[in-house]
């Protein structure tokens, strides 16, 4: 790329086109986009639509309206539902001490925020087992009070929200800090209180932000296969969420009802995707 | 606006999920963790069993169903997943439910007959139809240029069932040996290009993905794939010698006093064993060991020449410590093909 520019403007010098790569380049390289782009994204999610119509609309529904599927669907709701607002709740608090304080740490909270980012979301499971299972470290002592954790619906919401935990504050302390404290600055100068400050000045500055992350954290949270599969113990009916549900479907050689469900999963993908380009779009048009 | 909308999502889904759980409060519960291939055949069997206990004890039962590989099930029972009872692949992985988590006695095989297994089966072979690679016994698929189907032994006990059955091949064939049987199954695995978790997950990959030459299957999942996804793509083989699969079923005890589910647990696997029971098995393809039932099922499993895991290895204890434990035989022969 860099060399091609480079000769580029030796040739604008002739020319007078300015910067701007040959004709043949750019459709190149749009063509290249767009093949991959269909390639990797269109075609699958086709593909997921097409083969759940495979047998018709009313099969469709009814792989939707079967009691082990409205139970896995209001299971992901319900799991999303209690990690979302707590992860939302956290990231935006994350982010206001980040990037509107100083202390010491600050570093080390950034890096401890991004760790569910750079595990693998089996470990992230296994941690959980390790701590609530019966041969763990809380597990006999649960077991004998009779809560349940692992393998019941807590542990899947915990191993959500500790795999969703970064979205909303790794999406709000860049914008942040973009943003600066001038304007707080000047709001606590003009005798407001801390809470006045974030929901009169902070909070308005970065609410699409904030949707943008809450968008990311939800499309995940419904989404998450890797850690929920190992906490889940795979009961049909009682603890399968929607993803979990789809891979037992297409294990049972119920290939149509199995990306029936799935399609619900490539909407909500859809949605967030539409939602996170106006989010972004308000976003520039907010920092500019 | 925005926010009160939420929160009446979140109480909603919130009674959503509570409801039913307070509705099922009124009848009995029990949790089945199961292996893979056994979903439809526990499907059958759960409905007629709510039936028959409804009329013996007048009382709702509702069996939930847990399945997957054996060893990742018996994995979550030692770690508290909550199973009344465990129907799984093989004696090992319920044996490691008593030793490592102590939830059951060690002579639990001994509580039901027939080693408490009350279905048996065995291993074939599923290839395409027409059988293209004239694939007719253990020694063809050695072949180079054969593709062989197979779970992981480390987590599925069907894999487990299978690479034994294949030694046990070989080691009954003239002048076998250790040695040579090990030699063996060393061929037989650089056959094999991907290893599934599950039983089932090595179905998929043969049927829906086509990968493939042959798959080595429990006799009653071969006979499910060619049911469910036509007569006309794939045909069994039987080899001239397998093994006598015994999976077994037990209640977990410490799991059933703290339920207070002893009773219906227990006769739910005596239901097993019954001529009803019996004919479910056979139904969905697993040999029953009622004499009146395995007759009039007699045209549906061929007669095939069984070996026994007690007779050639010396029982599951054995075979897992030299076999598939950290460093044993499998380890040793298998690397994984690129």
């Amino acid at each position: 790329m860099h060399v091609t520019g480079a000769l580029k403007i030796k040739k604008g010098q002739k020319g007078g086109g300015g910067l701007a790569e040959p004709a043949l380049v750019r459709w190149l390289l749009i063509a290249v986009a767009l093949a991959f782009l269909g390639l990797f994204l269109v075609v699958p999610l086709a593909a997921v639509f097409t083969q759940a119509l495979d047998k018709g609309v009313d099969a469709y529904f009814a792989a939707l309206r079967e009691p082990d599927a409205l139970s896995a669907i209001k299971l992901t709701l319900l799991t999303a539902a209690i990690s979302v607002p707590l992860n939302l709740i956290f990231g935006v608090v994350a982010a206001w001490a980040i990037s509107k304080f100083d202390f010491p740490g600050k570093s080390f909270l950034i890096t401890l925020i991004d760790l569910p980012f750079s595990v693998s979301p089996v470990i992230s499971g296994l941690i959980y087992v390790l701590l609530f299972g019966l041969q763990g470290w809380a597990g006999p002592w649960l077991s004998a009070h009779d809560i349940k954790i692992l393998f019941a619906v807590p542990g899947i919401v915990l191993a959500t929200i500790f795999v969703t935990f970064p979205f909303v504050a790794r999406e709000l302390i860049p914008l942040m800090e973009a943003q600066g404290k001038d304007e707080e600055e000047a709001a606590m100068v003009l005798g407001a209180s801390g809470l006045q400050t974030f929901f009169r000045v902070t909070f308005p500055n970065i609410r699409w932000g904030v949707l943008y992350g809450v968008i990311l954290c939800n499309a995940r949270a419904m989404g998450e296969f890797g850690a929920v599969s190992v906490v889940s113990g795979h009961v049909r009916g009682y603890t399968n969420t929607i993803p979990l549900h789809v891979e037992i479907l297409y294990n049972e050689y119920n290939y149509a009802a199995a990306f029936a469900v799935a399609s619900l999963l490539a909407l909500l993908a859809l949605v967030t995707l539409v939602v996170k380009t106006v989010a972004e779009w308000k976003i520039q048009e907010e920092t500019m | 606006m925005i926010r009160k909308q939420l929160l009446i999502i979140t109480l909603s889904a919130l009674l959503a999920v509570a409801g039913p759980v307070a509705a099922i409060a009124a009848q009995v519960e029990l949790l089945n963790v199961s292996y893979d291939p056994t979903r439809e055949l526990y499907q059958d069997f759960n409905a007629a069993f709510a039936k028959h206990w409804k009329k013996k004890a007048g009382e709702d039962v509702v069996i939930k169903q847990s399945h997957g590989g054996a060893g990742k099930q018996a994995r979550a029972v030692i770690d508290g997943l909550e199973a009344d009872v465990v129907t799984l692949a093989l004696a090992y992985d319920i044996d490691e439910i008593h030793s490592k988590a102590g939830l059951i006695p060690e002579n639990w095989q001994k509580r039901l007959p027939h080693n408490s297994s009350p279905y048996t089966s065995t291993i074939v072979f599923l290839v395409r139809k027409g059988n293209p690679k004239k694939i007719k016994d253990w020694n063809d698929l050695v072949k180079p240029d054969i593709k062989v189907i197979t779970p992981n032994p480390k987590t599925s006990g069907g894999a487990r069932w299978n690479y034994l059955a294949a030694w046990a091949y070989a080691l009954k064939q003239k002048g076998g040996n250790e040695a040579k049987a090990k030699e063996f199954v060393t061929k037989l695995f650089k056959n094999v290009p991907v290893l599934d978790s599950g039983a089932r997950g090595s179905t998929t990959t043969f049927v829906q993905r086509g990968l493939g030459d042959v798959l080595l299957a429990w006799e009653n999942e071969a006979f499910l794939a060619v049911n469910e996804l036509g007569k006309d793509k794939f045909e069994i083989v039987v080899p001239s010698l397998s093994i006598l699969a015994e999976p077994p079923v037990t209640v977990i005890d410490k799991v059933v006093d703290k339920h207070r589910t002893r009773k219906v647990a227990e006769e739910y696997l005596k239901y097993l064993y019954t001529p009803e029971g019996q004919e479910i098995a056979a139904k969905n393809y697993y040999r029953p060991i009622d004499k009146k039932v395995a007759a009039k099922y007699a045209k549906t499993f061929t007669k095939v020449k069984l070996i026994t895991i007690d007779d050639v290895f010396g029982g599951w204890q054995k075979a897992q410590k030299k076999h598939f434990a950290d460093g044993g035989t499998f380890d040793q022969i298998y690397t994984p093909s690129k």
